[in-house]
């Protein structure tokens, strides 16, 4: 069962994934280091299919991509907020992160409580408390690049079936 | 409807006659530039997709700056891998370990252009607003896109007008505005939108202050930030470019999503406090609090005018002896500028230490770490928990003269004072 892991408002890209680690760009070497700013004990705690519930302006700071990769590579299954800065929201959807902005949300959790979303219907709900949350829809180009893992496994299905957009 | 200069330039760049806000364009892009942190994700993705050739190598721009010289070996492997790429591909326009921050080479060698598009792998390209294009920043895989292709989608950002009137008063710098505006504005005051620095006031600002104002435009979240071009913009880019440009400028029935105004005459030094950039005050309110490391350089803040205002502080004194200064020019030009002015050796003269150009202390790469439980006072845009080392270390935002006056003091020192 996923769990939720909560943060505070303005998680910066370098609590996300500090500066020093930026020669690397292996997924699972970035993992290791996944938000670490923000709790150095994150990576080890994390388990696959959970889910980071936090404030507003997620993401904000640097334009590096290494962010959306440290916490898709954790196991991370999906950020959910009360707002994005925009170019990690733009870099999350490129890796085939789910981020979804959900007002009140991070009221409604705390860490570890059970989590289940449902990305179609655009609903979190907290399974410990009965609570649940509506998050913005998510345009259907949008869907489709998550769908496929990202924009680069997207645009070489796309390629492959041959048709172009 | 009228449109913004922001407005007009997508919809010239996507074959619009007219843009709203909102809307989602596929712009054909001007320039394009990476560095070398956000470069490696990109050419990963573009061989993914099977691009063997950019799409027009005289507009992508190489720049080594943020592990520059190389800082370890895996930096060091990223470098010369992509000087093998730039090489492959034909790139003219690559700029090596030795000249200096992207953000400041960019303009001084032509490439950010009033009317133009401009993309750039890295959060602080908003820089370049200041001479009246329209650049923002973007990921390494949206890099690959448009590498691939020049070109890439946007939604169109409303716009915010901020007015400034007013001349600044002596030791205030464009530095205090832009940090009392994020104050008012807050960390996420402008996410998605294009904030527009209006009004005379912004006249009587040098192209290096606008530069400042710009480069932290993406502090509040701002999609770009633009200052409408004028007579001083066309002299800063004399010379520098061959290339022939128009400048942009909003119609007078343009619609804003917001309007703000500032007396530039009645603003006092500001400093943005530990651990986010939106945590604005005045440097009164902050005196007193002991400093181990002052940093003057940047995107925001390495600039000949920053380190001009920043010797008239410390000429024939010394740095505090608990103080580590260190001074890092923002370009080659900028270094050479200021040592055949002198200024290099008035700084190494006060116990300051000059560095390369490069991004410095800033990224908490290299040059400069802190420890836990220091404190920096830094002249560049971030001061986000761990971004110049520990977590555990405290960054404080200022303008040059409250980084100078405060590292020959030892602790925050109001520049108006010394």
């Amino acid at each position: 069962m996923a769990r939720a892991w909560v943060f505070g408002d303005d998680i910066s890209t370098d609590a996300i994934i500090p500066g020093r680690y930026l020669v690397k760009r292996e997924p699972g070497e970035l993992a290791k280091h996944a938000m670490e700013g923000a709790d150095p004990e994150f990576a080890r705690k994390v388990q696959p299919r959970d889910v980071i519930v936090a404030g507003k302006n997620f993401g904000c700071g640097s334009s590096r991509e290494h962010a959306p990769i440290a916490i898709k590579a954790a196991g991370v299954s999906a950020v959910v907020a009360e707002s994005f800065a925009r170019i990690f929201y733009r870099n999350a959807i490129n890796q085939g992160l789910l981020v979804l902005t959900c007002p009140g949300v991070s009221k409604g959790f705390k860490s570890e409580d059970k989590v289940e979303i449902d990305v179609k219907m655009g609903i979190v709900r907290n399974l410990s408390t009965g609570e649940r949350f509506n998050a913005e829809p998510l345009p259907r180009f949008v869907l489709e690049i998550l769908e496929a893992g990202g924009l680069l496994p997207h645009l070489k299905r796309k390629l492959f079936s041959g048709r172009t957009s | 409807m009228g449109m913004t200069i922001a407005e007009k330039i997508l919809a010239r760049a996507s074959g619009k006659k007219q843009v709203v806000p909102g809307e989602i364009v596929e712009a054909e892009i001007d320039v394009a530039m990476v560095n070398d942190i956000t470069a490696p994700l990109t050419v990963d993705a573009l061989r993914e997709i099977g691009v063997k050739k950019v799409w027009d190598p005289k507009r992508v721009v190489v720049v080594f700056d943020h592990q520059a010289p190389a800082t370890s070996v895996e930096a060091a492997h990223d470098h010369a891998e992509l000087r093998k790429f730039v090489t492959e591909q034909r790139i003219q326009n690559f700029y090596d370990v030795n000249e200096g921050i992207c953000h400041q080479v960019l303009p001084e060698r032509g490439f950010a252009l009033p009317g133009r598009l401009v993309v750039g792998a890295d959060s602080h390209t908003c820089t370049y607003g200041a001479l009246g294009c329209f650049a923002t920043g973007i990921g390494s895989t949206d890099m690959a896109a448009v590498l691939a292709t020049g070109k890439l989608w946007f939604r169109v950002p409303e716009s915010v007008k901020i007015s400034v009137e007013g001349r600044l008063r002596q030791r205030v710098a464009s530095k205090d505005l832009i940090l009392r505006i994020i104050g008012d504005v807050g960390a996420d005051g402008a996410t998605y939108r294009s904030a527009e620095f209006a009004g005379k006031g912004m006249r009587g600002i040098s192209v290096a202050g606008r530069m400042t104002m710009c480069n932290m435009g993406v502090e509040m979240g701002a999609k770009a930030a633009i200052v409408p071009p004028d007579e001083l913009t066309k002299r800063w880019l004399a010379g520098r470019t061959k290339g022939s440009y128009k400048q942009v400028f909003s119609d007078q029935n343009a619609v804003y999503a917001g309007e703000l105004s500032y007396d530039a005459a009645k603003l006092e030094p500001q400093v943005a406090c530990p651990h986010s950039v939106d945590n604005v005050t005045i440097v009164r309110e902050m005196e007193g609090v002991e400093i181990d490391q002052a940093f003057l350089g940047s995107c925001t803040n390495g600039r000949l005018e920053d380190l001009i205002e920043a010797t008239k502080i410390l000429k024939g004194k010394r740095v505090s002896k608990r103080v580590r200064m260190l001074v890092v020019p923002a370009s080659r030009e900028v270094y050479l500028d200021a040592l055949s002015r002198g200024i290099l050796k008035t700084f190494v003269e006060a116990g300051a230490l000059v560095e390369s150009p490069s991004c410095a202390a800033c990224m908490g790469g290299h040059i400069g770490i802190l420890a836990p439980g220091e404190v920096c006072i830094s002249s560049s845009n971030r001061n986000f928990r761990g971004r110049q080392g520990s977590p555990e270390a405290e960054i404080y935002l200022a303008s040059p003269a409250t980084v100078a006056a405060s590292a020959l003091k030892g602790e925050i020192t109001d520049p108006r004072d010394v």
